[in-house]
């Protein structure tokens, strides 16, 4: 475990640094200087909220497949953030989880489908995180555990340009911290 | 309709490919004109003035250009005009002209447009230049020619920007409005959207997702400086500037939902317009200040509203259909474009705001980002042909339309104010 933290710690800062303005290659380029710009420090690897509780259990219920803890993604029809029932169990099991570990914290990362415009699809991510992150504030889970972020259609899961792919997208991603 | 296809590749060493030309349709009415190739030696530049001149007029549409070669006399001066040779071309009008170099090692360009029919001298400039101001130049002349024959502004010198995304890289470009001269200004590894220029154009505000979320920055065109324009929590993003360039309507998601706010140019007094539980975002002031128009679902789909930057209720403008979105409005204050979807396809549409007569333009599939030129005359757009992006480029009645694409794939197109 702290091996792999320690390896996502290297391919964040791998990460972290390879986002940085080009350098100026002609002297009419107005091009920005390396400053305020991939300053993105990487996020600590939290260990504190590593949910394992080593005295108890070996396998961490999170990635244990077993456990559907590990299932970690909402789905969501074309150009709508209503959750569906079927996502209903996924999230009461993650609404449990955090309420019964109130230091651990959730990033809802919301995603859109390919089709139509970049801001709107962006919208629509939130609001599908914000969806989730309703049900479970509705369930008890608390504000500050949970952090919505979107990446509208900007960060496709799957790459092709036919339904299936379309409905990979159309996507909530439970995040624990440390995890990517 | 004529069908032209025509492909201009520019090469610039130590920048990137420019963007390829392809021009299909054509204006009902096309002004024939000959341009004349000007005297230009060999050695000022690997370009040619006078065919980026020529290439110019003909992508606007306006313009039917004339095979020169067959004509007995090549003429660079008005001495060496012999009309009765070009009215037996059935031009009606003439572009001569030569480029020499001058001292300091600058460069002389030297043009005159010609009446064809009526024997006379329409325009005639001397431009005293640095060799890498020739492009500009070109364009410059090509506006002349264009304001001289249609009564309206050219916009051959304005420049537009869009992203370039090659692999995993994402490059912020600003090029002129015919994609040559393309320049970098921002490369990053995670995706870079909306970028709007600044009313003078001196400067870009764009979302960035660096900061693993979309922040938005705005970044000075002279100097390359940048600064964070709004990080608040949650998403900052769809940045518009104000017609007087002193605040941007943006988008801010407190609580989850996507809302309008303002905030002053160098990022204070931050103050929220729109409210509800609906997504509202893609702002963009009318040309006189009064107007903000934005996308909302706040009626169940996606439809474009307007709404004052002084608060109030919006009132909706879209009707038809169940998905208008990207609303921009001409520099003219008079037409609104957007995408609209119908039957599965997203295409640009453009509506007469005075009687809110729409007109679908396109006729590709998966348009996005239209934005209108300077003169209110063309439209630029994203779209995709076989899953690659593209930009295109359309008379705001759709005849004619031109491709510029790029090795990668193309996006989030907006063109830039009028030149200076």
């Amino acid at each position: 475990m702290k091996k792999m933290l320690g390896l996502l710690f290297i391919m964040s800062i791998l990460a972290a640094c390879s986002s940085k303005p080009v350098k100026e290659e002609t002297k009419a380029a107005p091009v920005p200087p390396p400053v305020a710009q991939a300053q993105t420090p990487p996020p600590a690897p939290q260990t504190q909220t590593t949910p394992v509780e080593a005295s108890k259990a070996e396998v961490n219920p999170l990635t244990d497949p077993n456990n559907i803890l590990s299932h970690r993604n909402v789905y969501f029809d074309y150009d709508k953030y209503v959750v569906k029932p079927e996502f209903q169990s996924l999230v009461e099991a993650h609404s449990k989880y955090l309420m019964d570990h109130p230091s651990a914290r959730i990033t809802l990362q919301g995603n859109a489908d390919e089709r139509g415009s970049r801001e709107y699809n962006l919208a629509l991510g939130q609001k599908r995180a914000a969806a989730v992150k309703q049900a479970m504030n509705v369930l008890g889970v608390q504000d500050k555990q949970i952090e919505t972020v979107s990446f509208g259609k900007e960060k496709p899961k799957a790459l092709g340009h036919d339904e299936a792919s379309w409905a990979e997208n159309r996507r909530v991603d439970l995040v624990y911290p440390g995890e990517q | 309709m004529t069908r032209l296809l025509l492909v201009f590749l520019f090469l610039f060493p130590a920048i990137s490919h420019a963007l390829d030309i392809e021009i299909v349709g054509g204006a009902a009415q096309q002004i024939p004109i000959a341009v004349v190739p000007f005297n230009q030696p060999p050695g000022v530049s690997p370009e040619s003035v006078s065919t980026i001149v020529a290439n110019d007029l003909r992508r606007s549409g306006f313009f039917r250009l004339l095979e020169t070669r067959g004509v007995a006399t090549q003429p660079h001066e008005l001495s060496e005009v012999k009309y009765p040779e070009w009215s037996a071309l059935q031009a009606q009008a003439l572009t001569i002209g030569k480029v020499e170099p001058s001292s300091g090692g600058h460069v002389k360009v030297t043009f005159r447009l010609l009446d064809v029919l009526k024997q006379s001298q329409l325009a005639g400039m001397e431009f005293d230049v640095a060799p890498t101001q020739l492009r500009k130049t070109a364009h410059k002349i090509a506006d002349i020619i264009y304001e001289k024959l249609t009564g309206e502004p050219g916009v051959f010198s304005t420049r537009i920007t869009y992203v370039n995304k090659t692999g995993k890289h994402y490059s912020l470009v600003v090029a002129d409005a015919d994609g040559g001269s393309p320049q970098t200004v921002l490369s990053s590894t995670e995706p870079i959207i909306s970028p709007a220029w600044s009313p003078d154009g001196t400067k870009l505000a764009y979302v960035s997702f660096e900061k693993k979320k979309p922040v938005i920055f705005v970044q000075s065109l002279t100097s390359g400086q940048r600064y964070v324009l709004a990080n608040f929590k949650g998403n900052n993003s769809a940045p518009a500037w104000s017609p007087d360039g002193k605040r941007l309507a943006i988008v801010l998601t407190h609580g989850g939902n996507s809302r309008l706010s303002l905030i002053n140019a160098d990022g204070t007094g931050m103050q929220p317009l729109s409210s509800g539980s609906a997504i509202d975002t893609e702002p963009d002031w009318s040309p006189d200040g009064k107007w903000i128009y934005f996308t909302s679902d706040r009626g169940g789909s996606p439809q474009i509203y307007k709404i004052s930057p002084l608060g109030g209720d919006a009132q909706r403008v879209t009707f038809e259909g169940s998905y208008n979105v990207s609303p921009h409005v001409s520099p003219d204050g008079k037409w609104l474009t957007y995408i609209r979807r119908d039957s599965g396809k997203f295409q640009v549409a453009v509506r007469e705001l005075a009687s809110g007569q729409s007109q679908v333009i396109s006729d590709s599939t998966q348009d996005e980002s239209p934005s209108f030129a300077p003169n209110s005359r063309m439209i630029i757009y994203a779209t995709s042909v076989g899953n690659r992006g593209i930009l295109s480029v359309t008379s705001a009645d759709g005849r004619v339309k031109q491709r510029l694409s790029e090795m990668g794939d193309v996006r989030e197109p907006s063109w830039g104010p009028a030149a200076n």
